[in-house]
């Protein structure tokens, strides 16, 4: 689309009365800005849709003139979807100045050649004639109902100090760090939190990097907050449009808002690899409102966030204790060999199979994490010799949910797995192997989250942990140092039973 | 193509195995604009083909070198002959299906290179005087930006004739009775080019052949116009 100026205000093309010179949104230097008519009757339905969002004209189901209404009137606001600064471009909805996602095209709408970011795609073509839109009005007035929180359970007292953290962090408007080992319970952590903010009529959103997880929340905090309209935003939702006191999205769903949080708490903020991690950055920053709390949850930061903890250069709150006060496993490094020229063979480690072998005489069930798909499937065959029912899962696996579904059943005896399944799952009675752990995919993070998979449940605490290696790595050290730490200053608090 | 940055797959965005690219730059055989992964989920049309549509011809469902649908065409006194031959590339499974999508819906017009050499390849040692995008209606055109067939045209390096538009649907709503009982044709020749189309041989292009019907529609508009044969190309069949 094109827009022409008139009286220091942009004019959409298709509403120009006389021919004028119109440019796309990208090319021009200045936007206006334009006061509040503060005696307009706006669409309220227009700013349920549009609040805290920046969408796309095609996003609206709007005419064009009601928006220019909108927009003449104060109401709301074009922003450029593209920033062409020189030959460099910057997508400002999803952030990324990569050259290698932006091409160009002859572009139908604007009649130029077009710039659009291929990166943010899929959730409509931003290209240099695009305008995103955003509303600037008042937002919605809702009434915050009495007895938001609903919740009868008790916190453990390293969720009940990192709970007050939240709290105050919410109040405060600051960031906090929390960083809860695996299966401390950090979901109830936020409910204190969340209800200190709805209180104040401020708008919330939980953002996680994967879908299974906002699935999953979602019916955990309507069950707590009956009262609360809790929007679920995932690709292919439903709740897209409805405005909600409390969001819980994908991270990826962050791309669709602007300005509209005042807390944003962002959970596994360590599950992305570097690239991804940075449009993270980019849309935590554009989603939240400029003064607003910003709460991270993880058990497993980044060195670089660990270090800034310990140099008192971040906020942070640790819960080093798990829920039903047993200390975590802690990872055994056992030497293997060349486990990868055994494999080329047809055969694996000795002490692996003999492992396996004591849990399959023992009716345990195990998870063995391996570093790569080719590897899992050659061990596959060899694995099947002493069990046949043993099965392995990966990313594109199209049976993976029902595979994770026979291994809770106990239909699955020993399950091979690539990192997919690091995080998120619990098996409540399980010994975890790692073969191959000097592999560069077992980076420190991923390791913790793998041990973090054992001796789940209060009913069965503990579990073993073994990190079959060619070759003992850094990481594999600095996890299991993470893990002693955590220990022992969960047993210096008081937090764990003897 | 420099071999010392990375290059990324048009289709899954991944980094491209300089291995891989080093192969192909021995062999020659096409720019590396794709990944090998993706490169073998799209399946080229192979063995037996209907001489007309290009599908793979299975044992029944045919009659000598071609399928009943084109048979069907033929037969018809008003359809047969239009259509001289459709060239296509690749199956139309579910993966090609969804990186159609993605160029054509989503918008994602730097996907039209994907099929650049594929379009070369194909088109090798054939003469056409004019390639002709099959064209979309002003609204469909605004909406996505970009018309599929053309981007496709440009990409390959060729030099698209936008010699026919679609009929806007008001004006079809004032034919009479008749004319709407037939098959209404949807597609007309842009005026100031019909002096050019005696004798000439066509090369329409779209993105997939689905019934065929599109195409012989189009065909049949430049027959009237005095062209003396139609070709036509698609992505997928």
């Amino acid at each position: 689309m094109r827009f022409a100026i008139e009286e220091n205000k942009l004019t959409p093309a298709p509403l120009l009365l006389t021919p004028q010179e119109t440019y796309p949104i990208s090319k021009l230097n200045l936007l206006p800005e334009i006061p509040l008519d503060s005696t307009f009757c706006f669409n309220s339905q227009l700013q349920h849709y549009l609040s805290g969002k920046q969408l796309l004209l095609d996003d609206l189901p709007f005419t064009l003139d009601d928006i220019q209404l909108h927009y003449v009137k104060g109401y709301l606001m074009y922003r450029k979807g593209i920033e062409i600064v020189g030959d460099k471009n910057h997508c400002l909805r999803c952030g990324t100045k990569d050259s290698r996602w932006f091409a160009e095209f002859p572009c139908a709408r604007c009649g130029d050649i077009c710039t659009y970011c291929r990166q943010c795609l899929m959730m409509g073509r931003v290209s240099s004639c695009t305008p995103l839109i955003s509303w600037r009005g008042p937002v919605p007035e809702g009434k915050v109902p009495l007895n938001l929180l609903e919740w009868t359970g008790t916190l453990s007292p390293g969720q009940s100090g990192a709970s007050s953290r939240v709290v105050n962090a919410v109040d405060r408007l600051e960031q906090l760090l929390v960083w809860a080992v695996c299966g401390a319970g950090k979901t109830e952590v936020l409910f204190k939190g969340i209800e200190h903010a709805l209180t104040q009529g401020k708008r919330v959103c939980i953002a996680t990097p994967r879908t299974d997880v906002v699935l999953e929340l979602t019916p955990r905090l309507r069950a707590v907050f009956p009262h609360t309209t809790v929007a679920s935003l995932y690709g292919g939702s439903e709740d897209r449009h409805t405005y909600a006191p409390l969001t819980i999205a994908t991270t990826h769903q962050l791309l669709r808002f602007y300005q509209a949080f005042d807390t944003l708490i962002v959970d596994e903020v360590d599950a992305f690899p570097y690239s991804i991690d940075e449009t993270l950055q980019y849309a935590v920053k554009q989603a939240k409102k400029p003064h607003s709390a910003l709460i991270f949850l993880t058990a497993t930061p980044s060195r670089k966030w660990q270090r800034e903890c310990h140099l008192g250069k971040r906020e942070f709150v640790t819960i080093p204790a798990r829920y039903h006060r047993k200390p975590l496993p802690v990872p055994k490094f056992v030497w293997c060999g060349n486990w990868a020229k055994l494999l080329a063979q047809k055969r694996l480690p000795t002490n692996l199979l003999v492992w396996t072998k004591k849990r399959l005489a023992a009716n345990k069930q195990a998870l063995i994490f391996v570093p790569r798909i080719e590897a899992m499937d050659k061990m596959l065959h060899v694995f099947q010799k002493l069990h046949p029912q043993i099965e392995s899962v990966h990313a594109e696996d199209p049976d993976r949910k029902e595979k994770v579904m026979r291994m809770r059943n106990k239909e699955i005896p020993v399950l091979l797995t690539t990192t997919i399944l690091e995080r998120g799952v619990t098996f409540a009675n399980i010994d975890v192997a790692v073969l191959g752990a000097e592999d560069q995919v077992f980076a420190e993070s991923a390791l913790v989250q793998i041990a973090g998979r054992a001796g789940r449940s209060a009913q069965f605490p503990s579990g073993e942990v073994i990190f079959f290696h060619y070759g003992k790595t850094e990481s594999m050290v600095r996890a299991r140092n993470q893990i002693l730490a955590m220990n022992k200053e969960a047993t210096q608090r008081g937090m764990l039973d003897k | 193509m420099s071999l010392f940055a990375d290059s990324y797959c048009l289709i899954c965005h991944g980094v491209i195995d300089l291995a891989i690219s080093w192969s192909s730059v021995l062999l020659a055989t096409e720019d590396m604009v794709v990944c090998k992964s993706c490169h073998e989920r799209l399946k080229p049309l192979s063995g037996e083909r209907c001489r007309i549509c290009g599908r793979v011809l299975s044992t029944d469902y045919r009659n000598r070198d071609q399928c009943f649908d084109c048979i069907r065409w033929e037969e018809d006194s008003e359809w047969g002959g239009l259509l001289a031959q459709n060239f296509c590339l690749y199956e139309y499974n579910e993966f090609l299906k969804e990186v159609i999508a993605t160029f054509k819906y989503r918008g994602d017009y730097l996907l039209a290179r994907a099929f650049k050499s594929g379009i070369l390849r194909t088109l090798k040692n054939r003469k056409f005087d004019l390639i002709v995008p099959i064209p979309l209606s002003g609204e469909r055109l605004y909406e996505r930006g970009f018309n599929q067939s053309e981007a496709l045209i440009l990409e390959a390096g060729l030099q698209p004739t936008r010699l026919i538009s679609r009929i806007h649907s008001e004006k079809q709503s004032k034919k009479s009775r008749s004319d709407r009982i037939h098959i209404p044709q949807v597609f007309r020749i842009s005026e100031v080019e019909v002096v050019l189309l005696r004798d000439k041989t066509v090369l329409l292009i779209d993105d997939i052949y689905t019934t065929g019907s599109t195409l012989r529609h189009a065909a049949k508009v430049l027959h009237e116009h005095g062209v003396h044969q139609v070709f036509s190309f698609t992505i997928a069949r």
